[in-house]
């Protein structure tokens, strides 16, 4: 059987920093479902933060207010021994980035140049024009050719496999040669990115379908604090793709159908760099009030940049702009609306990334430490990523030299690997039934209208239901196509199952959390709610459903006040 | 708007012949390639096999041959051919794994031959390099390429020589040797002084007509060129003296 000391699953940001924070004398691998370069890592723009202090209006910055201006974002929520350990790591990391080749954009002087973003007291975000997810992913790819990594490319993991309270491996489906085969590992580190598909309106990729959350919840790992989905501001109307924050950072205005910046009626001192939570619900609201452009958008105007800057800054977003909406934001207002765009929660894990499962770690947008709480700061996912990921593989190396060979591994493993291969059997015998994509766009459309910006108690419990009566229409699914090699349509089966759990999940943590924080805003509950809610939400897959249970949110500096900006 | 898809197909483990299918595909709204071959995977023919991922053209994983033009499926709009008909094809010059997706690993692999990463001297220096932004400037026209293998692909040399490196894999190590914090020695990277390397580009300048990025990587050969130029002649006078 294959087997390996670390299997690290996802090849972004967050899993090749744990494959190349890992110990080089260990077997380590990296399985991923595309090719690494094709995660969606690739697609992050506007930058990462550290208290750097190279902007001139940066000086006084420190990673201390770095980790304030995280908790006041997070709406309390985050645990801030974490908060304090990512924003401490941030400086060094970024330091560590640009020693491996990352090519940061510049200040006079030479020094890595820094934006303002959203919720943060000082220009702390640094940034590559607006393509820093590209050059960091390609940088740690590049390290990772340096370093010998192995990569099984094009494999899903379908199964983790758990026994006894410790993890043995996964089992995967190989797209390349239609296989359904068992991996041990001694230590799973997960890093599969988040589940923005779960959404109709998503910034995210067509393959962020959020299935590694999904496997390692049938596993028995506890999901914490789902419900807190972030909406981003600005994604391009129709597509969907993300129009960066940082396009706000260098001076963007948003504007309504009367030509008004209309931030100033939401958050009059931030204006349009408050944060997401608040930008994205403004927006909305905006638009609700009849004040936005075919009752679909508002206006990102950039044109008073001007050109140079614009092509020196934002040369990403102006060719997404022409290549995807025909217009040249030079030239005309970027028509914009809020859609999906990350996961606050994510699986249940401490601050050394390990999971209540022995062997098992997470890392990046499926885990949730939690750095973000109830809201995350742009610019803090891929220091999460990179931090985090870096800690995963560091847990994960130590774990593995102290730990014994599990018994009766391999024939668990075994097991599971044949069980799943008969699932794929029955969806193949079936010569008619339900076909995924029918599905899947209900589920999607559901979760867009019931469980997106506002919510209330009514829309959740009805969104619960059909959820049920999508579960039904799964047990019929069927494989239409007749070869299993690079299929899509069984890697969507397979997927569509997770997708189901993790709306489940969402919707049942948002009906519950019967108050507003940070992006969950419940129409019923307008207030936020200290006494009753600031506690973390677990949901854990129990004999067949999905229990809840509470945990507390570590305040060790900061006490909760009214989030004002 | 109605049209007719001729799609390449081929499993080379069951079919003896590539073939082209055609499916007939309507829309109402504005589509990409990429969606509307989503579309017809979906509702048609599930057995069709292609790659994608961001759909916002920076991932690369969507190159293919639309009516005769390389480009990503993504972000190329069904409107913008202007055509009733369009035939899509795999890039050419790899392997046809099944239908669409073709095997990048020779691709891969002349990347991996320039030693893609930097070659960086010493310990993380406090506060980071200091680095003029006019220099980062001159290199982020190669930082662009995403990899998508459409110059490789293209590229009429590759196809005719097994050797040669192909354009973006140079480009790469013009990315690097430009790259203030790059201290790999000349002799190092002056191996790819060869036919198989810089001086195996025949200029036709394919690659700079395909790369959906603007990347020109015949830009980066040319220089190069006269980089390897430069320093074969300073070391012959070092040499002399």
């Amino acid at each position: 059987m294959l087997s390996h000391d670390i299997l690290i699953v996802g090849g972004g940001l967050a899993g090749l920093s744990a494959a190349l924070s890992s110990d080089p004398a260990l077997s380590v691998a990296v399985i991923s479902k595309v090719h690494p370069l094709r995660s969606h890592s690739v697609a992050a723009q506007g930058g990462i933060n550290a208290a750097l202090g190279n902007n001139p209006d940066g000086k006084d910055d420190s990673w201390e207010r770095h980790a304030f201006d995280t908790i006041k974002g997070s709406d309390y929520l985050a645990d801030q021994d974490s908060v304090e350990l990512m924003c401490r790591e941030a400086i060094p990391t970024i330091y560590e980035l640009e020693h491996m080749g990352v090519p940061f954009s510049r200040f006079p002087g030479g020094v890595i140049a820094q934006r303002p973003f959203g919720g943060a007291g000082f220009p702390r975000t640094c940034y590559a024009a607006d393509r820093t997810g590209l050059v960091i992913l390609h940088t740690l790819y590049e390290q990772s050719i340096r370093q010998n990594i192995h990569y099984y490319n094009e494999w899903l993991v379908t199964r983790l496999v758990v026994k006894d309270g410790r993890c043995l491996g996964v089992v995967v489906y190989n797209l390349e040669n239609a296989e359904f085969i068992p991996v041990r590992a001694k230590a799973v580190v997960f890093a599969t990115g988040g589940y923005g598909r779960v959404y109709m309106k998503t910034t995210n990729g067509f393959i962020n379908h959020g299935s590694g959350i999904g496997v390692a919840y049938r596993a028995g790992v506890p999901l914490k604090d789902l419900e807190f989905v972030q909406f981003h501001p600005t994604s391009l109307y129709r597509k969907n793709i993300l129009i960066t924050e940082g396009a706000r950072g260098e001076g963007g205005y948003l504007v309504n159908n009367k030509g008004r910046r209309f931030m100033e009626d939401y958050a009059p001192n931030s204006m349009e760099l408050s944060p997401r939570d608040i930008v994205a619900r403004s927006i909305q609201m905006e638009i609700d009030k009849g004040y936005g452009f075919d009752n679909q958008y508002v206006h990102l105007d950039l044109r008073h940049l001007g050109a140079a800057k614009i092509k020196k800054r934002l040369p990403g977003i102006r060719e997404i702009c022409i290549n995807f909406a025909g217009l040249d934001p030079i030239d005309t207002p970027i028509p914009i609306q809020p859609a999906q765009h990350y996961s606050m929660g994510g699986i249940d894990v401490e601050k050394d990334c390990a999971s209540p499962v022995e062997g098992f770690y997470a890392a990046g947008e499926c885990a949730c430490v939690s750095v973000h709480g109830a809201n995350r700061l742009g610019g803090n996912s891929l220091l999460e990523t990179v931090v985090f990921g870096k800690i995963a593989g560091k847990s994960a190396s130590e774990y593995v030299k102290g730990a014994s060979s599990a018994e009766g591994a391999e024939k668990e493993l075994l097991d599971v690997a044949l069980n799943f291969k008969k699932r794929v059997e029955t969806w193949r015998k079936r010569e008619t039934g339900e076909k995924f994509y029918i599905l899947m766009n209900r589920l999607k459309i559901l979760m867009n209208e019931k469980v997106g910006l506002f919510r209330n108690k009514d829309e959740l419990t009805q969104c619960l239901e059909t959820i049920q009566e999508l579960r039904e229409g799964y047990d019929h699914v069927y494989i239409s196509g007749p070869c299993l090699r690079f299929s899509q349509e069984l890697v969507n089966i397979i997927e569509y199952e997770s997708m189901l759990d993790l709306a489940e999940v969402i919707t049942l943590g948002a009906l519950n959390r019967e108050e507003t924080r940070g992006s969950h805003y419940r129409l019923d509950f307008e207030k936020r709610n200290d006494v009753e809610w600031l506690k973390h939400t677990l949901i854990t897959w129990k004999e067949k459903k999905p229990e809840i249970s509470y945990k507390d949110v570590n305040i060790s500096k900061y006490e909760p006040v009214e989030r004002k900006y | 708007m109605n049209v007719l898809f001729k799609i390449f197909r081929f499993d080379p483990r069951q079919d003896e012949h590539p073939y082209f299918q055609e499916y007939s595909y309507e829309t109402e709204d504005s589509k990409s390639v990429l969606e509307a071959l989503m579309e017809i995977r979906n509702v048609q023919d599930c057995s069709l096999s292609f790659r994608y991922s961001c759909r916002e053209a920076i991932c690369g994983s969507c190159a293919m041959v639309i009516n005769g033009n390389f480009d990503l499926a993504c972000r190329m709009e069904l409107e913008s051919l202007d055509s009733s008909l369009i035939v899509i094809e795999p890039l050419p010059n790899l392997e046809i794994q099944k239908d669409l997706v073709v095997d990048m690993d020779p691709f891969w692999e002349a990347l991996s031959k320039i030693e893609p990463y930097l070659h960086s001297e010493g310990d993380v220096p406090d506060k980071g390099h200091r680095i003029d932004d006019k220099d980062i400037d001159k290199i982020f026209q190669y930082v662009n390429c995403i990899l998508c293998g459409c110059c490789f692909s293209a590229c009429p040399v590759v196809s005719r020589r097994e050797s040669y490196l192909g354009p973006a894999a140079l480009a790469k190590l013009y990315r690097f040797v430009k790259d203030p914090r790059d201290k790999r020695p000349f002799r190092n990277w002056s191996r790819v002084n060869t036919e198989g390397g810089a001086w195996g580009c025949h200029t036709i300048f394919k690659c700079n007509e395909v790369c959906p990025k603007d990347v020109r990587p015949a830009d980066g050969i040319e220089a190069l060129r006269r980089k390897l130029v430069a320093g074969k002649i300073k070391g012959l006078f070092k040499f002399k003296r």
